[in-house]
């Protein structure tokens, strides 16, 4: 008798596989999916090809005046010959790399911090905290070290987006952990102070909370103390913020098993020290998501300066497009801001699902 | 006498673990509670004092007797009579009305496109499920203002004039000045339908009544839902007809340069209505998305195991559980719209922040009142839609024995 031999199996039948296969199984799995599937790919086609065609393939892309869009598709030398106005408001061209040495090194120091494996954190952050701050400003704003004065009301932009959000964000952090702190206290005058604030600042539109800071913190203080119109917005911000801020801390410290705060209280460690020895790393650790989603959202946020009279990236576009030399460009001007908004945006989003995934460790079985 | 000399006695043989009065938890809790007391009082003593200080100085007074003075300004919509000769109070309603009036169709046009998209996105159809992954991913992350903005001054802007006007069927008309919509005229014995209409509604709530017994008595389902339909939809129909249709349209028409009749729609409701909408959609579907998946498929194939067809699957097993995920998402996102509506101070919209903290502040200058009442106004409409939603989220939650 001849020994029982094996075939080889066959390849999968070519419906399951392949182009055809992955077509059948996501598009045109039933009659009805069928079409669906043709009717959305025909608008989808019918939109995306005028669009492709509207920015990239007829668009003009160079010069200096409106006479050199011919092409009938996007006038992109409206951005580009205004580039520098939409990145640094009114600032001195001269004074330019001040503005960009000051970024350079906060995104040096936030990448340093981001990317995994590289060495004294610990001394990075210190300065990022505590050192850059001055750094900052003194670059920004000058008068001192020979550089030349730069008022905030020069300050513009995407520069000043960027400003209004990262000091926003690293005023707020603080304040929102002190808020959130608080809330949970056994002390009921101080519980009731935080939850009036944090619920006050929420139930508010960001809009009034802007008006306020502009047309009332004048009125607060002294008559001969002027403020600057930025640091008005800024303080505004601040606030406002930080009320959200301490809701995420809020459930990040909720989301810390009894057993560590009694732990805590046995090694006999005072309020303080558990907070910030025990509790708050571990807090932080899990917030670290929510703190992005509040960035982000501050970060769109920033836009509404314009408000109050401060130009902003969008801000500053939007002056542009009333330029009587560059009108019947809103669309071009729009799409920049959008597109500039988006990136950063959806990178951050990105960067906190990465985080999510990252930091889900400890508490996964 | 002597059970104060007992006292120290018998705790002889410890040592005295009294705390010192600055490590005693409970007196440095009072301690800092009066130090928070006094630092707040502090400085809302100075603040008062510094402002009265500088409204005294700039020679405006205070109160709030300016609601009661004419205001003098027109306003280009509004819900209630207005004209310049109104009070200052007037302003204040009409804008607290144009912005319930956005808010409020604003949360049920962003309801209804969040849920289709959420359900979209979740699709097995790759295209669908990619087309409202691409919604989301794009209007989420683009500043609201901006949306509004492109909407206001790139689309209705670029839209025709009057007389190249689009339109549908010859009774809705889009140009540049807004959207224009016939308008019910209602003659006498329009009232029959209303009386049907509240009919039909009293009539549905006790065959719901009904069919409820009698699913529990005798296990048999009532199509409730079509008979309801056909109550609250046929009843005013036949009352229409029977009464010699005393409800007719008024259709828009161009006169001139304008059109006369009908609703005029103005473009700046229209671009913050869209905008409001379609951002907040964007958020409320990933809600929707995350409220569905989080029902465990198990779910669903018990409710077939026990012969339950898809649809009632849907209705009686998937979508309560998934309720109860999405309510509390659901109402910050509608007090996000409400409160981001006052963005309309942008464009123009007459609502609360643009005419009150607005006009009516620059005319006055009374800042302190106005922004004190617009930011409570805020806070209220803010609690009451968290009571509301509370209260549904409580009545749908889940009930532990």
């Amino acid at each position: 008798m001849e020994k029982f031999k094996p075939l080889p199996s066959l390849p999968a039948p070519v419906k399951t596989t392949g182009i055809v296969g992955w077509l059948r199984s996501n598009l045109f799995s039933s009659p009805l999916n069928s079409v669906m599937s043709l009717i959305l790919g025909y608008i989808v086609l019918s939109l995306l090809i005028p669009a492709i065609n509207w920015a990239f393939i007829k668009a003009d892309w160079f010069g200096t005046s409106r006479d050199a869009c011919t092409s009938g598709g996007a006038c992109w030398v409206f951005i580009t010959s205004r580039f520098s106005q939409f990145i640094y408001g009114f600032y001195p061209e001269t004074e330019y790399w001040r503005v960009d040495t000051t970024f350079v090194v906060l995104a040096a120091c936030l990448a340093w911090l981001m990317i995994d494996h590289l060495p004294w954190k610990k001394w990075v952050s210190i300065f990022a905290v505590f050192v850059f701050p001055f750094v900052a400003y003194v670059l920004m704003h000058g008068g001192h070290f020979g550089l030349m004065e730069v008022e905030t009301h020069r300050w513009g932009g995407f520069m000043l987006t960027l400003v209004i959000a990262v000091v926003g964000i690293a005023a707020a952090l603080p304040l929102g952990i002190l808020l959130a702190l608080g809330r949970r206290s056994q002390m009921p005058v101080i519980k009731s102070f935080c939850v009036v604030f944090i619920e006050v600042w929420r139930g508010v539109p960001l809009i009034t909370v802007l008006f306020m800071a502009s047309v009332m913190l004048p009125l607060f203080v002294p008559q001969d103390i002027t403020f600057d119109k930025l640091l008005r917005a800024l303080i505004g911000i601040t606030l406002f913020q930080s009320a959200y801020m301490a809701e995420v801390v809020r459930g990040g410290l909720q989301a810390i098993p009894k057993g560590q705060y009694e732990a805590a209280d046995a090694l006999g460690l005072s309020y303080w020290r558990s907070m910030s020895m025990i509790i708050l790393p571990q807090a932080l650790k899990m917030m670290i998501p929510g703190i992005v989603n509040t960035f982000i959202a501050l970060f769109k946020d920033t836009s509404l300066v314009l408000i109050i009279g401060l130009f902003d990236l969008l801000a500053i576009v939007q002056a542009a497009l009333t330029d009587p030399k560059w009108l019947g460009f809103s669309t071009e001007g729009y799409v920049f801001v959008a597109l500039m908004f988006w990136v950063f945006c959806f990178g951050m989003s990105r960067y906190s699902q990465h985080l999510e995934r990252k930091l889900h460790t400890g508490h996964k079985r | 006498m002597s059970s104060e000399a007992k006292k120290p006695q018998a705790h002889s043989t410890m040592p005295n673990n009294k705390p010192l009065f600055w490590n005693d938890p409970e007196k440095r809790a009072l301690f800092f509670q009066a130090l928070l007391i006094l630092a707040v009082g502090g400085a809302i003593w100075i603040i008062v004092d510094n402002t009265l200080a500088n409204l005294e100085q700039r020679g405006i007074t205070t109160g709030f007797d300016f609601l009661s003075k004419p205001a003098g300004f027109g306003i280009l919509q509004s819900l209630i009579e207005y004209n310049e000769q109104e009070s200052y109070g007037r302003t204040f309603i009409v804008g607290l009305l144009n912005t319930l009036l956005v808010s409020g169709i604003g949360i049920a046009l962003a309801t209804m496109l969040g849920f289709v998209i959420g359900v979209a996105r979740l699709s097995h159809n790759w295209l669908i499920s990619r087309l409202a992954l691409v919604y989301i991913e794009i209007f989420r992350n683009i500043p609201l203002l901006l949306q509004i903005f492109f909407w206001y001054f790139a689309v209705l802007r670029a839209l025709p004039t009057a007389k190249q006007s689009l339109s549908i069927g010859e009774s809705v008309f889009l140009n540049i000045r807004g959207l224009y919509i016939p308008s019910p005229v209602f003659e006498a014995g329009s009232s029959i339908i209303l009386i049907a209409l509240i009919a039909g509604v009293i009539a549905s709530f006790f065959v719901a009544r009904w069919a409820h017994k009698r699913q529990d008595d005798t296990g048999q389902i009532f199509p409730t839902t079509w008979v309801n339909l056909g109550l609250i939809v046929g009843l005013p129909v036949i009352a229409f007809f029977i009464s010699g249709s005393p409800v007719s349209l008024e259709y828009p028409e161009l006169k001139g340069f304008n059109f006369r009749g009908g609703i005029t729609v103005i473009p700046e409701f229209l671009a913050l209505l869209v905008a409001l909408s379609i951002y907040t959609a964007a958020f409320i579907a990933e809600i929707v998305r995350s409220g569905i998946q989080s029902v465990h498929h198990g779910q669903t194939e018990a409710a077939h195991a026990l012969g339950l067809p898809h649809g009632r699957t849907l209705k009686l097993v998937i979508i309560p559980q998934a309720m109860r995920v999405i309510i509390p998402p659901l109402t910050s996102q509608y007090l996000n719209l409400t409160k981001n509506s006052s963005l309309a101070t942008a464009i123009g919209y007459p609502d609360l922040v643009s005419v009150f903290a607005g006009t009516t502040l620059n005319q006055t200058g009374q800042a302190v009142e106005i922004i004190f009442i617009t930011m409570a106004v805020y806070l209220l409409i803010s609690l009451l839609i968290s009571v509301f939603m509370n209260w549904y989220n409580k009545r749908m939650s889940l009930v532990e024995r």
